[in-house]
């Protein structure tokens, strides 16, 4: 069993996690298939992936720590580095673009003091930009976490904010994840 | 204003329609039994007959794809899989999402009968990584379906196995590339390969594979369940059906519509759409998702939404059906600029001429944006995306040079007019009609 640290803390799955793997591993014909959602496991529990915990996931799913560094690095949410606690993900791609994602992307930097990563000092927030998430209909919008916030507005930015800053963020799946068409005349 | 169809989408209003009691009561799973009495050719046969094409982008007759998995004794004892693309990833497309979010059960329902027709025990759902919450919906109702025995071993007592299972992606555009998707389910980095071979010969695992949109599953549920002419009644001989478009941009209904394919674009813009705010023109329609040409508000009157009118008026693509409208707000050359921004940010990096040009079309873009660039710059980026479109292992590398093509071509204007003229370089040198003042061949007059 792997045993390092990560942030100081043990690196080890529990005997349900697990577990967990190994019901996941026989839904394919390859355990290497394991991989992304392993590393998604290991994402959610340990918050992102350090060098011992991308270790870890590699001797689970049964490949060189190599390939696990490399697997990891080509896509864009798997975290190779920590964040706040909350990911502000903005889109910025052309449909949201039309619709003010600029507006929104300057509206929230101009709230907090972002360092050059886009980190707040408080380790609550990060801002990041990212491409189209399917959700152009409904932009400007941004991903917070599992869920999507569309139809932004400085204003409901400032209320979707405050929730996290209090720690009562508000209610998720948005209603608007409901809403497949949208009537700007009414 | 003609009749909305809805046949995709009939259970989309229908409160809790996500639940399997909901959506049984008005229909769904009621086909599957009466589907596992057919054979699975017979199924097979359907689907060609009703000339259904995948709602991916592509629009390949789904039949004919299903066709190629090779028969039983070809097969070297490998498995055969079905492997559903929900990773929508293409800007301007969001009507898989919605499909799934709505009424999870009409494509779920359409894997089970595929899969029976092509001979596969295990699907696979791809999902794009940010769908988690999707996914969630859509495990729930994979878990209600099972329970009522429509998924699993021995289907409804017919002898027939078929599981279901979702599989989550991590953030990565060239995942909805069928050969990359399939690549990142076998938990490698998703880049595409070199076809041949194809997916349906060699895929998943390297046992033949159909790869299927979400729509084109959902429509197969329903027309196994009518029959191939009743889905014809719909749309025109070479695109029969429905089809569900996403439209975004500048107009006052944006959204998913499932339209009747051959209706007139411009009255779905301009009457379903909501059309433009108050006192706005069109300048501009990319009619399917951002990959494919532009059209000029010329080309959208004349075209009617169907695969065969769009390319024939305009040269542009139904594609994934995402339909992104400009007014004349709209500053193209930024818009371009922020396209290529995204296929430079998603080349897979495989080929020099795709990651390169892709970065290299991009800073050029950047450049004419921010008014530092000269018209020598525009020849260069219409050369750079001559050079990438069919050069690549993927249709990647022709997706980023289309829209530099395209929109260079019919818009030019938008980009001479950003532009230091050197004099060097004309109309013709990025692929547009030499207007009056420019001779053909590309001198400008102000150049002698
Ligand atoms: C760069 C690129 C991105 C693609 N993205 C998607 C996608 O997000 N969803 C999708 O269904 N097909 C996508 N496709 C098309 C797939 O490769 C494939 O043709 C499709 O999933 C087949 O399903 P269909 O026949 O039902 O359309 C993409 C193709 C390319 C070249
Ligand atoms: S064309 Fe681009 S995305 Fe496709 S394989 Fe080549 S580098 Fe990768
Ligand atoms: S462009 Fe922002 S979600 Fe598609």
């Amino acid at each position: 069993m792997t045993d390092q640290a990560h942030n100081g803390e043990k690196v080890a799955w529990t005997e349900q996690e697990l577990a967990e793997i190994e019901e996941i591993a026989s839904r394919y014909p390859s355990r290497r298939s394991a991989m992304l959602p392993v590393l998604w496991m290991a994402q959610h529990k340990f918050g992102w992936l350090s060098l011992p915990v991308l270790e870890l996931v590699a001797e689970t799913v049964g490949v060189p720590p190599s390939e696990a560094r490399a697997v990891a690095s080509f896509y864009t949410m798997l975290k190779k580095k920590p964040t706040g606690r909350y990911v502000l993900q903005v889109c910025h791609t052309l449909s949201c673009a039309l619709n003010g994602a600029e507006e929104i992307i300057r509206h929230i930097e101009s709230k907090y003091d972002f360092d050059e990563n886009g980190n707040t000092p408080d380790g609550l927030f990060t801002l990041e930009r990212v491409e189209c998430l399917a959700s152009c209909g409904s932009g400007p919008m941004m991903q917070v976490g599992e869920h999507y916030y569309e139809r932004l507005t400085p204003e409901k930015v400032d209320e979707i904010l405050a929730g996290f800053e209090s720690g009562e963020p508000l209610p998720t799946p948005r209603p608007e994840a409901d809403e497949w068409q949208w009537n700007l005349q009414s | 204003m003609a009749m909305e169809p809805s046949i995709l989408t009939s259970r989309w209003k229908i409160p809790d329609a996500h639940r399997i009691d909901v959506a049984m009561k008005h229909g769904a799973w009621a086909t599957l039994p009466a589907a596992l009495k057919m054979a699975p050719g017979e199924i097979t046969q359907v689907v060609k007959d009703s000339g259904l094409r995948g709602r991916g982008g592509a629009g390949f007759p789904t039949g004919v794809k299903w066709g190629f998995v090779p028969p039983p004794e070809k097969r070297n004892g490998k498995p055969v899989y079905l492997v559903c693309n929900a990773d929508e990833s293409e800007p301007g497309t969001f009507k898989d999402r919605y499909l799934m979010w709505k009424d999870p059960h009409m494509f779920l329902e359409g894997i089970v009968i595929s899969a029976y027709a092509i001979g596969a025990k295990a699907a696979y759902i791809y999902l794009r990584g940010e769908f988690g919450f999707v996914r969630r919906r859509v495990d729930e109702a994979i878990a209600e379906a099972r329970a009522k025995g429509f998924i699993g071993r021995n289907i409804l007592g017919s002898g027939v196995d078929v599981e279901v299972y979702t599989h989550l992606g991590a953030g990565a555009y060239i995942c909805g590339e069928e050969t990359a998707l399939l690549s990142s389910l076998e938990g490698k980095k998703g880049q595409p390969k070199l076809k041949p071979p194809f997916p349906a010969v060699e895929g998943a695992w390297r046992a033949p594979t159909i790869v299927n949109n979400v729509e084109t599953m959902a429509a197969v549920t329903w027309i196994v369940g009518h029959g191939a002419a009743a889905y014809r009644e719909f749309g025109t001989e070479k695109s029969p059906g429905t089809k569900l478009l996403s439209v975004s941009g500048h107009v006052l209904k944006p959204g998913v519509y499932e339209i009747d394919m051959g209706i007139p674009m411009m009255d779905f813009i301009m009457d379903t759409a909501g059309g433009l705010r108050p006192g706005r023109k069109l300048k501009a329609v990319v009619p399917g998702g951002s990959s494919v040409p532009i059209m000029t508000p010329d080309e959208v009157a004349r075209a009617t939404i169907d695969y065969e009118s769009i390319h024939e008026v305009s040269g542009s693509y139904l594609g994934s059906g995402g339909m992104i409208v400009m007014d004349d707000t709209t500053d193209l050359a930024e818009g371009l600029a922020n396209l290529l921004r995204f296929y430079a940010h998603e080349s897979c990096g495989q080929c020099t001429p795709c990651r390169e040009g892709t970065g290299w079309m991009f800073r050029i873009l950047k450049r004419v944006k921010e008014g530092r660039a000269t018209d020598v710059d525009l020849a260069t980026l219409k050369n750079l995306a001559d050079n990438i479109h069919s050069k690549t292992i993927c249709f990647f590398g022709a997706s980023a040079a289309m829209p530099v093509q395209s929109w260079l071509k019919k818009f030019p204007d938008e980009f001479f007019g950003r532009v230091h003229r050197t004099g060097k370089v004309g109309y013709a040198d990025v692929g547009a009609e030499p207007p009056g003042g420019d001779k053909p061949g590309g001198t400008t007059q102000a150049a002698k």
